[in-house]
């Protein structure tokens, strides 16, 4: 169904995105009214379409951008998960970083891109071509790294460099790998899977490899993971969306895309392509782990975590059997909603009384009450502790690896869990049992509507995510929804 | 009267006024502006077949104006430049301190870049191309003198001998057809050692025009050392005219007889000066002479898309490349050099050093910067994306994976250089800034980066433009056999 | 090729052949000079033998075709234009550096 559906939850953004630059700073009250005004408008519109395609409806808006290569915004029900998560994330982050940034300097140019970020991610989930994909994938590249340099320190410009020479070197891969493929079969629509079957068996895999790796930046598969730690510099609002919705996912998204809608479950299986990219995911998975237990400082910990959990999306992905499809896709939205509550916690904690190394978290749970019990949510979650949601995610991982006669993955998983376990229960420990230092002044936790602002949402996903394991048979849940998308095309 | 002698005579009428009128010459711009751009759109729009013989003379003798795909894009986007950079020069006079005479000669040397530049892309006569070459030689030379006498200087020596060997290949054509119509030529043309000789001399000429590496020692001193809107006429406009004849020489006077070979030398010297050129922009610490040895990388581009187009079983794609890559780089680098050259006035300073703190003084500029960059580095969206896009995928198809890989690296190291630039105006201010911003000051450059971006979402008319009465197209001219 | 020499030495393939000598001293001389007076002469000469092939193209066996001649004249004019336009730029470079260094005076003054 052609429609401009689509069309608008790319314009939105932009017009937020436009009045953000365009507004001076002392009118930063309507900045935040039209941030929020058009983040709660999207939302809108993303009910109402997810209304629709329960019914079976598939929107798409197309125009010819090059001759023979159509520039394609389609909503299948896999673009529509990303994009109800992306949205729904970004209201909460929105509110959070008014509260966040107060007053800081240069917030046009910080709430300018922030709103391009959400453009490219949305747009790289509503994607209905390689091309269209790449326009996407290379604007969120350049939308963050204003955001990850923001602070225009020396760190945070190291950061962004590094971001960027990782990026982009991905980008070129990927881009080389799709432009391949394309003057091999023509232009690659997801919705219509090129027909692989004149390519000879060597060129699939090398196009395979380029793609996988280029998109494996972002997604911080090991060994390209080491932006992300250092893109931690980035102030946490930054963090918080970089983690759970943009950029690394969108990485992961790209490799589902390519493996189910560009390569087809039966072709990755022919040429054995599945086998190595999950051992890859395991080896991520644990070496992620592994660092993050290594680290003092919490962001950092948080973000090896993060390069950790990414990978059990890419895992689900590559084991190519129904409950594991099923399992990785849940856990995009899953690690999203639970990341976005650690990041949100360990912001808070920042900004309210300069927490940032994990042995400072001494009492907080005593001062910061309602911030610790969202972030223990979120930390059990990730641990894989029922009822949060991530219980469900490994759950249907581990049931998929079985049946794909992969029971290796089952001890990855195990270890997994046990490492989680081990690098967030002692920061659990710290913050509800240990006495606060005695030189810490007491504080009020939700004394102002800013406190409010700045803690209430990470409160918000934190209960989402509890909801997301408890109703996960309701049919609007995640879970309900990746089952959905795995029915609908991806296990025929 | 048609749009295309008056986008000739127009610009001749500016300057002969703008040297009349001297210090009033520059309220000229306020009227030209619009009306060249609105010529040039008239002409993108006119019928394929628009052609125009000056005084009704008949070829062989006449001269025949006519406007194909890449002289109505080259116009269009000669015209929006130098709008856009006469109407930034207007409130922010390119002079140095002291020397407030400058500003005066920089106005009729503009309309006659502009009557030149324009005259060159509509010629198809090899002579007439020769004086408009020399036009545009005479004010790129004397704007680049604004800046340094010695770069310009230098500049002027090679250029000239540059001329004289064109001139040399044009006598030695006349000698052997008796004509030098560029349409007439590629039915007569024969690979006979006159015309090889011909060929070799007119196009080793054009090269040093276009500053193709080896050839482009006299580029980086002169456009950096200009004052900005100087360097961005010079970077934006000076050097396509010897590319846009060159196309004209390869692949419509004589495609039959430039041999694939021939072809692969002037592919392999394109690649090497996106190489070169990029690896020395890293190198520089100063921000114009980062610029200006971006020029010298992103004119390689040009001529790694020759052995493409020819090679290409439809070149419709590759071709489109080629010109979509003139374009964007018309507009990005003009745009490039005017935020640059605002950016270092507020900074006090030439170097990228000094930049810091410009990204929360200057915003906009730093924007338009940074929209240039993006299509100088053939990031989507934007016309430098689409260019590099077509030609990759024109790369990829005919297998020549050299060129696909210099493509890609040399985006890379673009992204290299341009972000070094862009990160040092996040870094914190070591002195106070005082802005320079307002007006058409910044409107300009940033119309310019935005129209560059704009480019990218048009590829489907752009590439339709570009194709009309283009030489392959057409029944009479046959191309090369592709290169293996 | 057997010519008879006074075919080889007609007026026509003097000219040429002159033109010819011209371009190569012009040449020689530009790359071997660093002093830009010397050199735009030298450019000058090599301007001088182009127009003189150019010219004795046009000379046919009883009429001379007026079309290459004309290329000559719109030629020396632009290469008039262009000299008077280097020799200005030159006196200018002169002018400065004799400006910036009073004690180089002589030096500048003589050089030019």
């Amino acid at each position: 169904m052609m429609t401009f559906a689509p069309l608008a939850l790319i314009l939105l953004p932009l017009a937020a995105a436009v009045v953000s630059f365009a507004l001076p700073e002392r009118l930063s009250a309507w900045r935040n009214a039209a941030n929020l005004g058009v983040a709660c408008v999207k939302l809108v519109v993303v009910t109402y379409l997810l209304m629709q395609a329960e019914a079976g409806l598939v929107f798409e808006w197309r125009y010819e951008f090059l001759p023979g290569h159509d520039f394609v915004l389609r909503l299948d029900p896999l673009a529509l998960l990303f994009v109800t998560l992306s949205v729904f994330l970004w209201l909460l982050t929105t509110i959070y970083a008014i509260a966040y940034f107060d007053r800081g300097p240069n917030l046009p140019r910080f709430f300018g891109f922030f709103n391009l970020c959400v453009l490219a991610a949305t747009g790289v989930a509503m994607s209905g071509t390689a091309i269209t994909f790449f326009l996407f994938y290379e604007l969120l590249t350049l939308a963050t790294w204003p955001l990850v340099a923001h602070k225009g320190d020396e760190k945070s410009l190291r950061a962004g460099r590094i971001y960027l020479t990782y990026t982009l070197a991905g980008s070129v891969a990927f881009l080389a790998g799709i432009l391949w493929l394309q003057s091999l079969v023509g232009p690659i629509e997801f919705a219509t899977p090129p027909d692989l079957a004149g390519v000879p068996a060597l060129t699939l895999t090398l196009i395979f490899i380029l793609c996988i790796g280029g998109l494996g930046v972002k997604a911080a598969i090991f060994p390209f993971h080491g932006w992300l730690p250092e893109a931690m510099a980035a102030p946490a609002p930054v963090s918080a969306l970089l983690h759970a919705v943009a950029v690394v996912k969108a990485g992961a998204f790209g490799i589902v895309r390519m493996i189910y809608d560009v390569y087809g479950i039966g072709t990755v299986a022919e040429l054995g392509l599945g086998v190595p990219l999950a051992a890859l995911a395991s080896v991520t998975i644990l070496y992620g782990s592994v660092r993050a237990l290594m680290q003092s400082d919490l962001k950092k910990r948080l973000a090896y975590s993060t390069v950790s959990q990414v990978s059990y999306i890419v895992l689900g992905a590559s084991l190519i059997g129904p409950f594991a499809v099923i399992g990785g896709l849940v856990h995009l939205v899953h690690q999203g909603i639970m990341k976005i509550t650690l990041f949100m916690c360990a912001g808070a904690l920042a900004n309210r009384m300069g927490i940032k190394a994990i042995a400072d978290l001494d009492g907080a749970g005593r001062q910061m009450p309602v911030t610790m019990a969202a972030f223990s949510v979120g930390a059990l979650g990730m641990i894989g502790m029922p009822p949060v949601a991530g219980f469900i995610s490994k759950w249907y991982l581990g049931i998929g690896a079985l049946q794909s006669d992969a029971a290796w993955v089952v001890a990855v998983l195990a270890g997994s869990s046990l490492l989680n376990a081990a690098y967030f229960l002692p920061l659990l420990y710290r913050a509800w049992l240990l006495p606060p230092p005695a030189d810490r002044p007491a504080i009020r936790e939700l004394a102002t509507t800013r406190d409010r602002m700045l803690i209430l949402p990470a409160a918000l996903t934190a209960l989402v995510s509890l909801g997301a394991g408890i109703f996960a048979s309701l049919p609007f849940s995640p879970l309900g929804w990746a089952t959905l998308i795995a029915e609908g095309g991806y296990l025929r | 009267m048609s749009p295309l002698d008056l986008l000739v005579a127009v610009p001749l009428c500016c300057m002969a006024a703008a040297l009349l009128l001297g210090r009033a010459a520059r309220g000229l711009i306020l009227l030209a502006a619009p009306l060249m751009a609105g010529l040039a759109l008239w002409l993108a729009l006119l019928p394929p077949d628009a052609a125009y013989l000056v005084g009704q003379w008949e070829l062989p003798l006449g001269i025949l104006l006519r406007a194909d795909g890449v002289a109505r894009l080259m116009i269009l986007a000669t015209a929006l430049v130098i709008g856009a950079v006469g109407l930034h020069a207007l409130v922010e006079p390119p002079e140095k301190p002291g020397h407030a005479a400058q500003a005066e000669t920089f106005w009729p040397l503009v309309y006659l870049l502009w009557a030149g530049a324009n005259a060159g892309f509509l010629t198809t006569d090899l002579f007439n191309l020769y004086v408009t070459l020399e036009m545009v030689s005479l004010a790129a030379v004397a704007l680049a003198a604004m800046g340094s006498l010695a770069a310009a200087l230098r500049y002027f020596m090679i250029a000239l001998l540059g001329s004289l060997a064109y001139l040399l290949g044009v006598a030695l054509i006349v000698a052997r057809y008796d004509t030098v119509d560029v349409t007439l030529l590629a039915q007569l043309a024969e690979p006979d050692l006159a015309t090889l000789m011909a060929l070799g001399l007119m196009t080793a000429g054009l090269l040093i025009k276009a500053a193709l590496f080896p050839m482009h020692g006299w580029l980086p001193p002169a456009h950096a050392a200009a004052p900005a809107p100087a360097s961005a006429l010079l970077s934006a406009i000076a050097v396509k005219l010897g590319f846009v004849i060159l196309v004209r020489l390869w692949f419509e006077a004589f495609p039959a007889i430039t041999g694939p070979a021939a072809l692969q030398v002037l592919g392999g010297l394109g690649a090497a000066a996106v190489l070169y050129g990029s690896v020395q922009a890293m190198r520089q610490d100063r921000l114009k002479a980062l610029v200006a040895y971006s020029t010298v990388a992103q004119v390689g581009y040009l001529f790694l898309a020759f052995p493409l187009v020819a090679g290409a079983i439809d070149p419709g794609d590759a071709w489109a490349g080629m010109t979509l890559q003139a374009v964007a780089h018309m507009l990005a680098k003009a745009a490039m050099f005017l935020a640059a050259g605002l950016m270092l006035k507020a900074a006090a300073g030439e170097r990228i050093a000094d930049l810091g703190g410009l990204a929360q003084a200057m915003p906009l500029t730093v924007t338009a910067f940074g929209l240039a960059a993006v299509s100088l580095m053939g990031l989507p969206p934007s016309g430098g994306f689409t260019a590099k896009f077509l030609l990759l995928t024109a790369a990829i198809e005919q297998g020549a994976y050299l060129y696909a890989g210099v493509l890609i690296l040399g985006g890379l190291l673009a992204a290299v250089y341009l972000f070094g630039a862009l990160a040092a105006c996040f870094a914190p201010a070591t002195t106070p800034r005082t802005p320079v911003t307002g007006g058409l000051r910044t409107a300009a450059p940033l119309a310019l980066a935005g129209l560059a971006i704009v480019m990218g979402f048009g590829g489907t008319a752009l590439v339709e433009l570009s194709a009309i009465a283009a030489p392959w197209a057409g029944p009479a001219l046959i191309l090369p056999e592709p290169a293996p | 090729m057997d010519l008879p020499l006074s075919d080889i030495l007609s007026a026509g393939h003097l000219y040429a052949l002159t033109g010819a000598v011209l371009v190569g001293l012009g040449l020689y001389a530009f790359i071997t000079q660093r002093h830009p007076l010397r050199q735009l002469l030298a450019v000058n000469v090599v301007g001088a033998g182009i127009f003189l092939i150019l010219g004795s193209l046009g000379r046919g066996p009883d009429a001379t075709d007026p079309f290459p001649q004309a290329l000559v004249i719109t030629g020396i004019v632009v290469a008039v234009a262009l000299t008077a336009f280097g020799a200005a730029m030159i006196v200018r470079q002169a002018e400065t550096r004799a400006a910036a260094k009073p004690a180089a005076d002589d030096n500048a003054r003589g050089a030019s």
